[in-house]
Formats: C-alpha cells, sequence, structure tokens
C-alpha cells in the first residue's frame, strides 16, 4: 500500500511536448510509471517516445480514449491555471501540477473551482509524488529513494530530495514522498496527507518538512495532537530567514505573529513531534 | 513588487476612488510650485517603500507653499529605516473628522480574498488588530463571484458609517476590488479612509503590493518598478532569474531550491557562521546563470568563504561546474570555496571541478562545517 499513487496509477502529461515534460516523461516512464497519454493542443495524433505514449489535443478526449485517472502539469506559468481547470472539467480526480510562479489570484480561483468539484490537486510549484519502486508522478529523482515504511510530505523540492537522500543513506525507505509545494495558495495541505498517512497500513512513521510563512505548520501540529497515532518527525526551514520586508497591515491583522520558524517548531514540539536540527538528523530521530 | 504611495493613489483614481489633489516632487523648488498650485494647506510626504513613515518625521504639514519648500527640502535629505527618500507627495491637506481602516489582501488560510475594515483607522491600525480584534471587520470575497454590493453594505453598516455615506462606500469597495483584482495585487490598502469634516469620502493614503508572477500580463507595472529602492546586486540578480536577499554575514551561499537555500543557511549558523545571502539558482539553472550568481555573490566585499549545495534534479550539477568554472576565470576569486554536488550528473560534476582546487564536501553538514572553518581562515 501507500497514498495517492501506484502501480495502478494511469497517468496523463499535460504539456508533454515542451522540453521538460518530454524529458520528465521519458524518466518517469524509466521508473516504471504507466503514462498512458499526453496533451499538448494542436498535437493531437503524434507519438512521443518511440511510438509509446500517443498525443492528444485535450484531457478530454485523452480521458475518453485512454482512461487516465491522474495528471501532471508541466505547462509554462500563464497555461497553468487553464491546464489546471481543464483536467478538472474533463473528471481527473488527482491533478499534479509541477509549475511554479502561477499567479496566486489565479490560484484562489482555481482552488475554489476544483474544491466545488471534489478534485484533488497536489502542488503547485512542487516536486510531485513518489512511490518508490512502484510510480513517480513529477520530478523527484527516481534513485534518491527505497520503499519503506516512511511517509514523506513536504512544502519544498530539493530539500526534500536532501531528506529522501539522507534516508537511503541508512537503509531506511519511504512509503510515498508527498511534496505539496511552497505556494501561498495551494491544493493539498500537511493535514491531508497526515490523514492519509494515519490511515495506510504501509506507512508507519512520518516526516514532515516545512518552512517559513503561513500557518499550515501550526495547524498539523494541532491535527498531529489530536489524531496521530503514528510518530512525526519534523523539520522546519528558513530559521536564520530574516523577517520579510512587508508593507501594509493586513498581513498582520490577517496571521498576526505566526509564520515565523521558531513558532512553527514550538507547536510542533508541543504536540509531542521530535523536530530536527538539520535534515541530516532526521533518520536517526525516526528511529 | 511594491508601490509607492502616489503609484497606488493613481491606480485608485483611475477605479473611482477619490484622492487629495498632488503631484510628486523630487526638489523643494518644485514642492513649492505644486503647493502654490493647489493653494492652502497641504502635506509633505516621504516617498518610501517602507512602513512607518509618519512615525520617522517623513510626513509634515505646511501651512503655505514657503514652508512646503521648506519641509520637503528636510524630507528630502532623510533617510527612512536604510532607504534615502528621492521623492515626496504634495498633497492638499484634508479637514479630518473620522479616520477608517480599509484594504484588500489574499488570505493564504481561507484560500479567497478577504475584505478588511476597521472604524479604528490610522497608524495605529496593528494595535488595534492585536488588542482589539472585535473592532476590525473582515468579509471574505469568493473569487468566482467577486465582490457583491450587499457585502459592501454589510462593511458600512458593521463599521457604523453613516447611511448617506454608504453609496459612495460601496463605490470605493467595488473600485478598490477591481483595482486589486485587475492588478493582480496580494494588497491593496486605504489607510485612513476619511471622512472629512464636509462629509465625503477621501482615500488619504494608499499601498498597493503587486503578484510579481503575474507581472508578464502587466508591463506597464513591471515598467514602473523603482529599482533606486532595493540593492543593486538584488536589481541584478531579478535579472538573471536568480532569488537573491542580501544580509550581514560572511558566508556567501548559492543552492538550488528555496527551502534548501534556507536550509544551508540554518546549518551555516548552526556550525557558528554566519550567512551573507539568500540565494536560490532555481530549477534548470544552466552555466550562465550559475556564473552570474557567483559574480553577484563574490562583488560582497564581507564574503570571505563561499559554499555551493547542489541537490541534482532538474539542475545538472555538470551544469553547475561549468558555471563555476566560467565564473572562476573572469572573477578569479581569492576566497576559499566548498563544494558539495550530489544527484543529477554529481560524478560529471565533480570531475569537473577536480582541477579547480575547491574543498569537497559529502554531506550537508561536513559542507557547512568546512565552510565556517574556510571563513575563519
Amino acid at each position: 500500500m501507500s497514498i495517492l499513487i501506484n502501480k495502478d496509477t494511469r497517468l496523463l502529461v499535460q504539456g508533454i511536448t515542451g522540453n521538460e515534460g518530454l524529458f520528465h516523461t521519458t524518466q518517469m516512464v524509466a521508473y516504471g510509471t504507466n503514462v498512458v497519454a499526453g496533451v499538448t493542443p494542436g498535437k493531437g495524433g503524434e507519438w512521443v517516445l518511440d511510438g509509446k505514449v500517443p498525443v492528444f489535443d485535450s484531457v478530454k478526449l485523452a480521458v475518453e480514449a485512454t482512461g487516465a485517472n491522474c495528471s501532471v502539469i508541466f505547462v509554462p506559468a500563464r497555461f497553468a491555471p487553464d491546464a489546471m481547470f481543464e483536467a478538472a472539467d474533463a473528471g481527473i480526480p488527482l491533478i499534479v501540477c509541477i509549475t511554479e510562479g502561477v499567479p496566486v489570484q489565479d490560484m484562489m480561483r482555481v482552488r475554489n473551482y476544483i474544491d466545488q468539484k471534489g478534485v484533488r490537486l497536489i502542488g503547485p510549484n512542487c516536486p510531485g509524488l513518489l512511490t518508490p519502486g512502484e510510480a513517480k508522478v513529477g520530478i523527484i529523482p527516481g534513485n534518491i529513494a527505497i520503499p519503506g515504511n516512511v511517509g514523506v510530505v513536504s512544502r519544498s523540492g530539493t530539500l526534500t530530495y536532501e531528506v529522501l537522500y539522507a534516508l537511503k543513506q541508512v537503509g531506511m525507505g519511504a512509503s510515498t514522498c508527498v511534496g505539496i509545494g511552497g505556494d501561498p495558495i495551494n491544493g493539498t495541505n500537511f493535514i491531508d496527507v497526515l490523514e492519509m498517512f494515519e490511515h495506510d497500513p504501509q506507512t508507519e512513521k512520518v516526516v514532515l518538512i516545512g518552512e517559513i510563512g503561513g500557518t499550515d505548520e501550526d495547524k498539523a501540529a494541532e491535527y498531529i495532537a489530536a489524531h496521530m497515532t503514528k510518530p512525526v518527525v519534523a523539520f522546519i526551514a528558513g530559521q536564520t530567514a530574516p523577517p520579510g520586508k512587508r508593507m501594509g497591515h493586513a498581513g498582520a491583522i490577517i496571521e498576526g505573529s505566526a509564520g515565523s520558524a521558531a513558532d512553527k517548531i514550538r507547536a510542533l514540539e508541543a504536540a509531542g513531534v521530535k523536530v530536527a536540527k538539520h535534515p541530516e538528523e532526521i533518520p536517526s530521530l525516526l528511529k | 513588487m511594491k508601490l509607492h504611495e502616489y503609484q497606488s493613489k493613481a491606480i485608485f483614481a483611475k477605479y473611482g476612488i477619490p484622492i487629495p489633489k498632488g503631484r510628486v516632487a523630487a526638489t523643494a523648488d518644485e514642492a513649492k510650485q505644486i503647493a502654490e498650485e493647489l493653494g492652502g494647506r497641504v502635506v509633505i510626504k516621504a516617498q518610501v517603500l517602507v512602513g512607518g513613515r509618519g512615525k520617522a518625521g517623513g510626513v509634515k504639514v505646511a501651512k503655505d507653499a514657503d514652508e512646503a519648500a521648506e519641509l520637503a527640502g528636510q524630507i528630502l535629505t532623510m533617510t527612512i529605516k536604510g532607504l534615502p527618500v528621492r521623492k515626496v507627495l504634495v498633497d492638499e491637506a484634508a479637514a479630518i473628522a473620522h479616520e477608517i481602516y480599509f484594504s484588500i489582501t489574499n488570505d493564504r488560510a481561507a484560500k479567497k480574498p478577504v475584505m478588511i475594515a476597521s472604524a479604528a483607522g490610522g497608524v495605529d491600525i496593528e494595535e488595534v488588530a492585536a488588542k482589539t480584534p472585535e473592532k476590525i471587520i473582515k468579509i471574505h470575497i469568493d473569487p468566482l463571484l467577486g465582490l457583491r454590493d450587499y457585502q459592501s453594505r454589510d462593511i458600512a453598516a458593521s463599521i457604523d458609517l453613516p447611511r448617506e455615506l454608504w453609496r459612495d462606500f460601496s463605490r470605493i469597495a467595488a473600485g478598490l476590488w477591481q483595482a486589486y483584482k485587475d492588478n493582480d495585487a496580494e494588497l491593496a490598502e486605504i489607510n485612513p479612509l476619511v471622512i472629512t469634516k464636509d462629509n465625503k469620502l477621501v482615500a488619504l493614503d494608499g499601498k498597493m503590493l503587486i503578484d510579481d508572477n503575474a507581472l508578464f500580463r502587466h508591463p506597464d507595472l513591471a515598467e514602473i518598478r523603482d529599482v533606486d529602492e532595493e540593492a543593486p546586486a538584488e536589481t541584478e540578480a531579478r535579472r538573471h532569474g536568480l532569488s537573491f536577499i542580501k544580509l550581514d554575514g560572511n558566508i556567501g551561499c548559492m543552492v538550488n531550491g528555496a527551502g534548501l537555500a534556507m536550509t544551508s543557511m540554518d546549518i551555516v549558523k548552526l556550525f557558528g557562521g554566519e550567512p551573507a545571502n539568500f540565494l536560490d539558482i532555481g530549477g534548470g539553472a544552466g552555466a550562465e546563470k550559475v556564473a552570474a550568481a557567483m559574480r553577484i555573490i563574490l562583488a560582497d566585499p564581507n564574503v570571505k568563504a563561499v559554499l555551493f549545495n547542489i541537490f541534482g534534479g532538474i539542475t545538472r550539477c555538470d551544469e553547475v561546474a561549468r558555471g563555476i568554472l566560467t565564473a572562476m576565470e573572469e572573477v578569479k576569486p581569492k576566497v576559499p570555496m566548498v563544494v558539495r554536488l550530489v544527484g543529477t550528473n554529481a560524478e560529471e560534476g565533480r570531475k569537473l571541478l577536480e582541477n579547480a582546487n575547491m574543498i569537497t564536501a559529502e554531506t550537508l553538514a561536513d559542507a557547512a562545517r568546512k565552510a565556517v572553518a574556510a571563513a575563519k581562515g
């Protein structure tokens, strides 16, 4: 078992003929992911990867022809909101948006729309998902993780790789790694993933990687204290970051003084979470 | 991207929000001329991109044009929170009866825009929010529906605005919402929105914060960015698509990914060092970008050692190594450099740097320790 993706996932790639889309599709297929279709408007009828993957003009056509049940988005930021709306409208239940730099107001519209549709969105601005040994959806390098019983959830990209790599060095593996992305408005938060890990029989321990800004880690701490039976180890990036150069009062009115690394660490420790001083300390705290 | 008060108010005016008459001046003479045109009392306001201008003495009232020239001259020699004042706004002075706080911003927790208002507006609004939160009214706006008129009326009623002003207030609210939405603002704030003694609503001050990620569809706004207000290295970094923040330490850091960059800074500090900067070269950076990053780091005279921490994913370690070599040929750095390459093409990258006289490290902690030791000499 794992969460969100496994060897039965039928993956569709939006933006499959672009540089990044094609490169990472090659990597995902090499990892063993079942990539069933690609979408690039205007290129329907073509094939990529030596005739292995068909390209369609729209997500709707691709879903009808292949039964895709998960989509990963590699299109540029200005087209990414449309790609998310399109995937949601075509009935894809799980959308993973890798694209970085999507405007915040676009994301508020996307998020409020897909919530009404009951669709799960991971990202944007995230490295995607990896269930070691089964499937990868996104850009996490496959060779830095092995299958195991640690669930990993992270707001960061390369910092997540660092943690997976540190686990692998001591022979520890991951059940699923979920990069939820670092943007202020995203599709899935820590609590959503913690709940999935709590109910996943393969996952026995959880690593949570947060960073400064927002209140997601504080809410995760509340959730852990109230609902988690599995041990959680955390790391929060940005302990030495200078306070943001902020203007106007609205931010302070909405979030108060929350958002600093110290506050988040305090909240997590109060919930019984062991917080690592640096990422390479995480494996020893999991033992 | 922050906009100045005068820029924000010009945008508000386009959306039908009443603002005082006034213009920007860069010299005392210009200020005097504007004051003469306006006639009567004027307010001279420093235009710098930080809060707390009033408390720092950057906002003064002048009774006539001569005093306007004198006060503008003083304010134009001030430095507020490290930023020299280069421009002042000269506005006609309003007869204020009451000050209201009014803004729209993104509420990341609610995933919606939120309209915020308070009858207790003015410079102490954050204190009001902390001590008497019940005096702050918040209404969330459905981003798919937009602001509805009834919501504006609800706000007006909640802040006890006199009924005869409700219609004007609704127009201002609609204008603020459109200004926020059309310009991809992260914040559109009027503080204070005043009721004048002749019972009119006027936006005396304005602030806007624009989403940098949305500037591709606002070339007009990108154009008016005030680059005088940021460190030259930050302007240079943005030109190369790098995310850079200058800090006060002596260990230069070059990392891929914001989270890992912050973590690298944290570890440097954990082992007793002080980072000189935050620098994220982003995903998939090529040799040229890496070389630009290195030039920016080495241009800081405080830097006594440089730490490279690259975890290759989309970014290829051999590309990074090539960028480092290019920049080294050009800059001929005299400070020690510690490099850690892991992930995609790390082996090739390490081979390229073999003869470059760099200190290598295997783990993150090891790299940080070596950089701290190298900086101490």
